[in-house]
């Protein structure tokens, strides 16, 4: 693979805050403020001054057919625009939109996703994602399926209960920093584990909240992002892979996939010293750090990641922006950014950012 | 215990999803001025052009607007059509006519209906006016006008059809 | 600029597909509209219930299907005691996954049990039918522990 043909710089990031619910805002209203972020952190106008432009959402969330094509209005998209679209997490968008310049069809892109999720009943919707003649006409909801992965894994001796709980305790403290998230506080693991059970054996702080709001990215060629003059980190790898759709045809209690986009990804190929990863539910924030073979060297979550507040279709691309803004800073000088979609970690996606 | 039945080769999927559906910022602001028996749209402080219903963004140059304006029960046809099909549900009967409508002070169309009017005698730059519900029947609803009728006035050059200000081609433009 | 009111309303949204099963699915369905599950053999000879079309490792087809019995072991579970409007259980129940004997590859269904203390891993259940079935998998109307252990 050519990853070293084109280095692809990351310049830009933008969250919205994770809200319960965004009440009377609609998804324009939803993305205008992130796109305008990042339009100014690079000092651009708008989606005329990059060369592409794709995003990531699902329309079955807020039941609103084609709410991603409305979305366009955010853009300024006369002239027309070089624009496309992902079903799926934006991380997906930033994928396609590495691909594009990496093959030389670009040298600036934006990227964006949006969750209004509030209202729907997320978990239910997310059912009808499952195999339509066998799994969605009995609604098995995606809490469920996590707790019976959970289950296989407490039952394997692989984690225990109180394993879980602590993930949800550093989750909580480490989004006390986190401006944008929903939930964070101190929380001591025995506060936890004494909470009874929501679908056993998850209690409902191992499962992530519904959250609306947005987020956006701009990337470009190293060339460009000097130009544009501001400071910058590499994308160094990116690469998904994806697993059955039978989950009873999966070992659960892993993620090969997750092992397998690492390694094309290159994330052994350096110390590591922050990760963020998309784990919807505590036990596969442990699942997805084994399959990344982080140490004790890497802070994992320190946003408090997704069980901080989860915005459906934005948070994989969030991810990769919170390491971004790490490597900027200062504060971290290689990273690894996780992104997932699918039930159980179904389909993963890694990236590796690194210091410029 | 066999089936003399046929192989099943197919299945009854129905998916039905509920949800509270949010109007939005803009939207909910165009609607409760509705209620009040107003038509409103929004200007965009980039190039001026003011959007009916608004969405809350320019989508010509993507920034947020703010900037309420109050329409002209007055409009011009931009377009229309005859529609001769019967549609489940609706109450009008045909041949009636949808038309794209253009109130004064706004630069871009909504869709509405035409009534009171001779469906044969209905043409692009033709005047019309908004018909209301009664006031106490008003409601966040689109339909609290319930159709557009023609005007006794000179109609609109296309070139200047989407140009108007609020006070119409007496008025000045916007 | 007025303020804003939030305006919300609750609305369905439907959509009635009708899906084509195929031979493999449709072969399964129908087996369970008389009352039998069938599975499929993989490439590698496990025994897959619900039947797969192709073989997740090598994406073969795979035509070779094997009934199996209506009593199984549960492999997971998790207890949902506050069940779903869209659940097929309304009482609390269990979501499992289920090795029927005969099976390698266990199935989903849900598990109808009194109380979640009745449930443990490795714990046999039976199928119970529907009392009408139509070629559907809530022809399985759920599983129930088994009366008689083996
Ligand atoms: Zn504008």
């Amino acid at each position: 693979m050519s990853v070293q043909a084109r280095d692809i710089a990351i310049v830009a990031f933008h969250q919205s805050d994770c809200q319960a619910s965004a009440g009377a805002t609609n998804e324009v209203e939803l993305i205008m403020p992130e796109i305008r972020a990042v339009m100014d952190q690079v000092g651009l106008r708008n989606a005329q001054d990059v060369d592409f432009v794709c995003s990531g959402s699902c329309d079955y969330l807020q039941g609103a057919a084609f709410a991603f094509v409305a979305g366009v209005d955010a853009l300024g998209a006369v002239p027309p625009i070089r624009e496309s679209h992902v079903e799926m997490d934006a991380a997906w968008a930033l994928y396609e939109s590495v691909l594009k310049i990496r093959m030389g069809h670009a040298d600036s892109a934006l990227i964006y996703g949006f969750a209004k999720s509030s209202p729907g009943e997320l978990p239910i919707v997310l059912s009808q994602q499952l195999d339509p003649y066998y799994l969605a006409p009995l609604w098995v909801d995606t809490v469920s399926l996590a707790a019976l992965q959970a289950r296989l894994m407490l039952d394997a001796g692989k984690i225990t209960e109180a394993d879980m709980a602590a993930v949800v305790s550093r989750s909580r403290h480490n989004a006390m920093n986190n401006p944008h998230a929903q939930l964070a506080g101190e929380v001591s693991v025995e506060s936890l584990l004494a909470q009874q059970h929501f679908v056993s054996p998850l209690r409902r702080h191992d499962c992530c909240p519904v959250s609306d709001g947005a987020s956006a990215m701009i990337i470009a060629t190293v060339e460009q992002a000097k130009a544009w003059g501001k400071p910058y980190a590499i994308l160094r790898g990116i690469d998904h892979r994806i697993e059955s759709h039978n989950l009873c045809t999966r070992d659960l209690t892993e993620s090969p996939s997750t092992r397998r986009a690492a390694e094309a990804a290159g994330v052994a190929d350096g110390a590591v010293d922050v990760a963020e990863l998309y784990a919807p539910f505590s036990h596969q924030e442990i699942i997805l750090s084994r399959a990344l073979g982080l140490g004790e060297g890497t802070s994992v979550n320190p946003s408090g990641g997704v069980l901080a507040g989860n915005l459906m279709m934005a948070s994989g691309l969030s991810r990769v922006g919170e390491v971004f803004q790490r490597i900027v800073s200062g504060e971290a000088r290689r990273g690894v950014a996780h992104a997932t979609s699918g039930p159980c970690l179904q389909h993963n996606l890694v990236a590796v950012v690194e210091a410029a | 215990m066999s089936d003399a039945r046929e192989p099943v080769t197919g299945i009854e999927a129905p998916v039905y999803l509920q949800y509270q559906f949010t109007a939005g910022r803009a939207p909910s602001r165009f609607l409760s001025a509705l209620k009040q028996g107003r038509l409103t749209g929004q200007r965009c402080p980039g190039c001026s052009q003011v959007y009916i219903p608004p969405r809350g963004a320019c989508p010509a140059c993507g920034i947020a607007t703010e900037e309420e304006v109050t329409l002209s029960n007055k409009a011009t046809v931009q377009s229309f059509t005859i529609v001769y099909i019967p549609i489940p549900g609706n109450p009008i009967k045909p041949p009636y006519i949808v038309a794209n409508l253009v109130p004064d002070g706004a630069n871009i169309s909504f869709i509405h209906l035409l009534s009171e009017c001779v469906n044969e005698e209905v043409h692009i730059g033709q005047r019309v006016e908004a018909v209301w519900k009664p006031e106490a029947e008003w409601d966040y609803k689109m339909d609290n006008i319930l159709y557009y009728k023609p005007l006794e006035e000179p109609d609109v050059p296309v070139e200047m059809i989407g140009k108007l200000g609020v006070d119409g081609l007496e008025g000045k433009q916007s | 600029m007025s303020p804003t009111e939030v305006l919300s309303e609750a609305f369905e949204l439907g959509f009635t597909y009708t899906r084509s099963t195929g031979p493999v699915v449709g072969r399964f369905l129908t087996g369970l509209r008389d009352r039998r599950i069938e599975g499929v053999r993989a490439s590698d000879g496990r025994v897959m219930v619900p039947p797969m079309e192709y073989d997740p490792d090598t994406a073969a087809a795979l035509d070779d299907f094997v009934e199996v019995g209506q009593q199984g072991e549960i492999v997971s579970w998790c207890w949902v005691s506050e069940p779903r409007k869209a659940h097929p259980l309304q009482q609390p129940f269990a979501w499992a996954m289920i090795r029927l004997d005969g099976a390698d590859v266990p199935m989903i269904h849900c598990v109808s049990a009194a109380s979640e203390d009745q449930l443990a891993t490795g714990a046999r259940v039976q199928v119970r039918w529907a009392e009408e079935t139509r070629g559907h998998i809530a022809d399985i109307a759920c599983f129930e522990l088994a009366e008689v252990a083996q």
